[in-house]
């Protein structure tokens, strides 16, 4: 257990910065709220005027399937990666084959113009 | 002190059992739906942690990337795009379909205990580096995962891919704009 400190010792530490830097920040600004201040903004997007109403496109939950088909697929590549010089020619192929199947979705989604935003 | 270095791994195994429950029974009965879904993110980290503790590294790592990051987004992303932040805050705790969710949690357990006590009977001689051997050598869990996996699940691992494949397709298919109406082919329009 004693080589998770380390690991332990990184949580603390990225916990506490974001507290820090928020207290100090409070510590030193000057703090005059008013409407305009307060209201939501984004650079270069017109916001909506009430915080829940809003319908987002479907295109965002597209995206995430993607994203999420994706990163399992890296996850494979992980332990096939440490194993590379044991698993040999066998473990090549059968990648190739993995990843074969998986580029067939790719072209798909490319060709169905799944990855355009605009 | 003794008493604590003498059963670390039991102490942190009960505190993230416990807090991992607790974000469980958090994502069901918290009213707004970010919160929920915040309070599963607390479980992921929780049985992050557990399979830690049990060193299958390998699936601690996986459960933080895949689940408290892609699922969580996947989530978030539902939870936007449905809208369900306008839930009637006096929605009803429980629905007529309480008792069957309650029947399959008692069946899923008993299933779970079951496996478990099926592992623990039938496992010979498992020890603390089970989940780290490669043909007798203790190396890691990652390696352990690897050849395993590369070595005698051939079929299922290919199968992975043809499942990912469908679930790629499927959300490109229910994402479309005229889905449902047209049926098939055309492409996505802005």
């Amino acid at each position: 257990m004693n080589q998770y400190i380390p690991i332990l010792i990184f949580t603390l530490i990225a916990i506490s910065f974001p507290i820090i830097t928020l207290l100090l920040a409070k510590l030193v600004r000057s703090g005059s709220p008013n409407a305009v201040k307060a209201e939501p903004y984004e650079c270069g997007v017109k916001m909506p005027t009430t915080a829940y109403d809003t319908r987002f496109s479907i295109r965002y939950y597209l995206i995430a399937v993607l994203f999420v088909v994706f990163d399992v697929e890296t996850i494979f590549l992980f332990p096939w990666a440490v194993m590379f010089d044991k698993l040999a020619l066998f473990g090549f192929i059968e990648m190739v084959v993995f990843l074969a199947i998986l580029l067939v979705g790719y072209i798909y989604a490319w060709r169905r113009g799944a990855l355009e935003w605009a | 002190m003794a008493f604590l270095s003498a059963h670390f791994v039991a102490i942190v195994f009960y505190v993230l059992a416990v807090l991992a429950v607790a974000g469980g029974v958090g994502v069901i009965t918290f009213k707004n739906p970010v919160h929920s879904a915040l309070s599963l993110l607390g479980t992921f980290l929780m049985v992050a942690g557990l399979f830690v503790l049990r060193h299958a590294e390998f699936l601690g790592a996986v459960q933080l990337l895949v689940y408290a990051g892609g699922i969580m987004v996947l989530f978030l992303f539902v939870i936007m795009l449905v809208n369900v932040r306008r839930l009637s805050p006096d929605a009803a705790f429980l629905s007529r379909r309480a008792p069957l969710a309650v029947l399959s949690g008692v069946v899923f357990g008993a299933l779970i205990a079951f496996g478990v006590l099926a592992g623990s009977l039938g496992h010979p001689g498992g020890g603390a580096t089970a989940l780290q051997m490669v043909q007798g050598h203790v190396m890691g869990n990652t390696e352990a995962v690897g050849w395993t996996l590369y070595r005698h699940f051939l079929v299922p691992f290919e199968i992975v891919s043809v499942v990912l494949l469908v679930a790629m397709i499927g959300a490109i298919i229910f994402g479309r704009k005229d889905a449902g109406l047209e049926g098939r082919g055309g492409r996505m329009e802005p």
